[in-house]
């Protein structure tokens, strides 16, 4: 590589035309004339379609062109003579085009000089070009007469019968008469028409003579049992080339007229399958076993062919792909590897004179960590068998390259598609173990957007020295705990971690030395602080504690914190335990939540701590919070949303109240009492003030339902804490589902002036629109049933566009961007060097970055969170059976 | 008023000012940039015509950002 000598060259110019009949027979080593492909020793027929003028493809054999042997020559293109002009079937549409536009006896387009003059700076300037919509006006232009304004010949009118076969009037137009036609049409009037005749004479449409390609792009392949099996293309030139002489024989013996057209029309036929073998019209041409033949087009086309399936993806050798699990145990920057999967995968070792020793082991060794494959100096790969391995121990000296197995400490890049951004794709640490799957931590599953359902995952295993080392500094999973979308953490742990970190820091809780310890080494620590409460007992928060890092000092509020609590708002509830205080690495006050795991305590000990510190904590407290939380429990069951008769009172209560409420809104609109908001319909307002009521219906109802349940029940302790659920849900569930919404407003589909037939001709009663007054565990009416569906469903839809929109739109952006490269001196220029901002997204932020002065942001991340949790969104955020998709 | 003032005056167009030879030049050097590496305005763009910027003259783009406060730009005339 060293030495190597960059060459850069810009491309000019593309040119795109049709090939001449000249440039085929120019670029062709041989005429092929001979049908048949190899003679009866299995050597390649001289004029055939095999011979060895157009590349070899038998070992042993040299090209009769280049001289080369089978791989080292690409392959050389010959051409078949054909007796008589056939149409090309991707030109027919500019052939039938021409036809009609231009005389049939001069060849000139069908205008007068004065509507040509109008378009005469078109043909007078060399390098003025037609645009089509021009192009396509003076086609519509020549329409007009049915004569030729030049030399008066009167004008037939020709039809197309598809694929390939014209007619004049009811005469048929033979290709070489068409040809002819063509070669008439002077130069400028193609100009007009948008054609370039430079590169593309219309004559050259209608084949005379048919490249053949080389050899190698049509390799036949032998069977088990010693048959060759031809591939499609050379079938194909088969065809051709045997009715070609068919039509040659039959012109020489003067066969009538009418023999030769059908064998000519055969012709066409074969050659417009060879070309396209889905063209309409005609039936595909068949192999013996009546499958389609795979022709050119095929060949390109579609999701299977060259374009999508082979260039824009491309097969990666050195990868894996199988079903993920979780695995807690692990660190997150680990990546548990099925035993088959590493025995599978190697990684290239290099052989010097001081790992000898070393590499000789895994040459040696016969079972797991050993070496697959021995590759020398020279290039050469070998296997590593039972046989050959006293040889290679022989053999091998520094310079040689082995291929392990991989093992424990590797570095891979793990993957999950759909790769939405750079995280889709982080570098794990690998740990062997035994079973099928993939395993790994479960506060990866955020970046990766991944569940434990059925979900299958990539790994890659990076083979040179410079891609582990990138892939280390750069892509390593602690390296990516803060999100470069908007610098918050991204890598943290969810659901039970989130409950068990309160359960275990709850000021209630204390733990004996026993547990205390257990708790301890999950997270590998194994030095127990000395107990902080009587009887040799510990707190949660000093257990805690020990995963934080020494020197770290931060105080904030957590989710705790009660409004209308006043020791809360003054950050000095110890009831709440609703301020966390940590100093110098030790938890003194407040209760670690969703806060302190997703938010600013993970924050923190990122940027002030470093990658190393954040993902210790996570790896650490992870452990030991599940450990405490499986002595603990916590479970959940329908009598969690039980609630008492009083209860159930206050919230038939809420409801009949805000039933008088809305009625006597419903009456003052009738009477004409109600003033509408400014900007509003009467109408508008009246939904508004209903909306707005029955909001508050059900958040009142669930406050209720919230009181009864307590502080100490479980779906309370996970919503509060920000585990899993909200508090509407638990007001779903125990109080009252609520006001149903189709389209933003209350229901009102499917029937004149009523929602369903059980209603009265326009009841606009809180009812009579999707109003849900019964909760989950009280089981709905049939009505209201179906309006929570109806909502459910619409959610359901909008999702899914939702996520095809956004999906297509976000793929063009990154296509249009992709090229873009932020610079040193802070532009973002394009591939051509051009400026696209002189500052980086105009105030030259890295959100991944912000912290501190930027703080702000970090911490917008967090009041979001809290928002949603209080039961301030709305019915449509947060729709159930999310996880299931 | 003229349909140049009614233009220049919109909330939405930010203040564009055709900069001065010596301006350029010192914008041209702090960016190693040459001429067709600047972002374009066509010199049929409604804003140049109301300036009354002239092809080749680069134009100095300050809008206000709600992120950055102000956001400086400049295009060449096209």
């Amino acid at each position: 590589m060293i030495g190597m000598r960059i060459v850069q060259k810009k491309i000019g110019s593309v040119e795109f035309g049709i090939m001449t009949p000249e440039v085929t027979r120019k670029m062709s080593q041989i005429r092929v004339v001979t049908p048949d492909t190899y003679d009866e020793d299995g050597y390649p027929i001289e004029g055939g379609l095999m011979d060895l003028h157009l590349g070899v493809i038998d070992p042993g054999l040299r090209c009769k062109a280049c001289g080369a042997r089978m791989v080292s020559c690409p392959g050389h293109f010959g051409h078949i003579e054909l007796v008589r002009p056939v149409v090309h079937v991707g030109y027919v549409k500019m052939v039938y085009t021409l036809l009609k536009a231009t005389c049939k006896s001069c060849g000139r387009l069908l205008l007068d000089k004065k509507e040509l003059g109008q378009y005469k700076e078109f043909i007078t300037e060399e390098e003025r070009e037609m645009d089509e919509d021009a192009a396509l006006d003076i086609i519509q232009r020549t329409k007009k007469s049915n004569k030729c304004p030049h030399c008066e010949a009167k004008q037939p009118s020709i039809k197309l019968i598809k694929p390939t076969t014209f007619f004049e009037e009811d005469q048929r137009l033979l290709p070489s008469d068409i040809r002819r036609r063509m070669e008439l049409i002077p130069d400028n009037d193609l100009k007009l028409l948008g054609i370039n005749y430079k590169v593309a004479r219309p004559e050259w449409g209608i084949l005379t003579v048919l490249p053949v390609p080389p050899v190698t792009t049509r390799p036949s392949i032998t069977l088990e049992t010693g048959e060759r099996s031809e591939d499609d293309l050379t079938h194909k030139l088969v065809d051709i080339l045997r009715i070609n002489q068919r039509l040659r024989d039959n012109i020489a013996a003067g066969a009538p007229q009418l023999i030769i057209e059908d064998l000519w029309d055969l012709l066409q036929y074969h050659v417009t399958t060879y070309f396209n073998n889905e063209v309409s019209g005609i039936p595909p041409a068949r192999h013996r076993s009546g499958r389609p033949l795979k022709t050119l087009a095929q060949r390109l086309k579609g999701k299977e062919g060259r374009f999508r399936y082979n260039l824009s993806g491309k097969r990666v050798n050195f990868s894996a792909r199988t079903v993920i699990s979780p695995d807690p145990n692990l660190s997150i920057n680990q990546v548990g590897v099925p035993l088959p999967v590493a025995e599978e995968l190697t990684v290239p070792e290099h052989v010097t004179e001081w790992n000898m020793a070393n590499i000789k082991e895994y040459i040696t060794s016969e079972n797991y960590p050993k070496a697959n494959y021995v590759i020398r100096p020279d290039g050469r790969r070998k296997k590593v068998t039972e046989v050959n391995r006293p040889d290679i121990l022989e053999e091998l000296e520094p310079g040689y390259i082995i291929e392990r197995q991989l093992k424990e400490g590797d570095i891979v890049l793990f993957n999950r598609q759909p790769s939405l951004h750079r995280i889709s794709m982080m570098a794990h640490i690998v740990k062997v173990l035994p079973g099928k799957t993939f395993r790994l931590h479960p506060a990866v599953c955020k970046p990766y957007n991944a569940d434990f359902d059925g979900d299958e995952m990539n790994l890659h295993v990076p083979q040179t020295e410079e891609a582990r080392a990138e892939a280390w500094k750069l892509m390593l999973v602690q390296n990516q705990i803060i999100s470069p979308r908007y610098g918050a953490p991204i890598i943290v742990g969810d659901q039970d971690f989130v409950s068990g970190g309160y359960l275990m820091t709850h000021r209630d809780m204390s733990f004996s030395r026993r547990l205390a310890e257990r708790v301890l080494v999950a997270a590998g620590i194994v030095r127990p602080p000395s107990p902080d409460l009587p009887n040799d007992r510990f707190s949660g928060k000093l257990l805690f504690s020990q995963c934080l890092p020494k020197g770290l000092n931060i105080s904030y509020e957590n989710k705790m914190l009660r409004r209308g609590c006043k020791k809360c708002e003054k950050h000095k509830c110890d009831e709440h335990d609703s301020f966390v205080v940590i100093r110098n690495g030790k938890l003194l006050r407040g209760v670690i939540d969703k806060v302190s795991y997703q938010g600013i305590l993970l924050d923190t000990i990122f940027r002030e701590f470093g990658a190393e510190a954040a993902r210790e904590f996570i790896d650490k407290s992870t452990k030991m919070v599940i450990v405490a939380m499986m002595d603990h429990g916590l479970t959940i069951s329908v009598s969690d949303y039980e609630i008492d008769e009083e209860t159930s009172k206050k919230i038939d209560a809420v409801v009949a109240k805000s039933e008088e409420e809305v009625n006597d809104f419903i009456d003052r609109y009738r009477n004409g009492q109600l003033k509408h908001i400014p900007g509003k319909t009467l109408q508008e307002t009246l939904e508004d003030n209903i909306m707005a009521i029955l909001g508050r219906a059900r958040m009142d109802s669930g406050e209720a339902a919230g009181d009864y349940l307590g502080d100490k029940s479980s779906p309370m302790i996970i919503s509060r804490v920000g585990a899993r659920g909200s508090i509407l849900n638990v007001t779903q569930m125990s109080a009252l589902v609520g006001q149903q919404a189709v389209r933003g407003g209350r229901v009102l589909r499917g029937y004149r002036n009523k929602s369903l037939p059980h209603f009265k001709d326009g009841d606009i009663g809180m009812r009579a629109r999707g109003f849900v007054e019964h909760s989950f565990y009280d089981g709905l009416l049939p009505v209201e049933y179906f309006f929570h569906a109806m909502g459910g469903r619409e959610g359901l839809v909008d999702k899914g566009i939702r996520t095809a929109k956004s999906g297509y739109m976000q793929r063009r952006l990154i296509n249009a961007l992709q090229d873009l490269v932020l610079r040193e001196d802070g532009t973002v220029r394009d591939a051509t060097d051009t400026v696209v901002q002189f500052v980086y997204g105009e105030d030259g932020v890295d959100p991944m970055k912000c912290y501190g002065n930027n703080a702000i942001k970090v911490r917008d991340e967090v009041i979001y969170y809290d928002e949603v949790d209080r039961g301030e969104s709305t019915e449509f955020e947060e729709t159930g059976g999310d996880e299931y998709d | 008023m003229l349909e140049a003032d009614f233009i220049l005056k919109h909330s939405l167009v930010p203040k564009h000012e055709v900069m001065s030879d010596t301006s350029v030049e010192r914008l041209f050097k702090k960016y190693k940039l040459s001429k067709d590496q600047l972002p374009r305005i066509k010199n049929t763009d409604p804003v140049v015509d109301a300036i009354g910027a002239k092809k080749g003259q680069v134009l100095k783009i300050s809008r206000d950002s709600i992120t950055a406060g102000k956001a400086v730009t400049y295009r060449i005339v096209v």
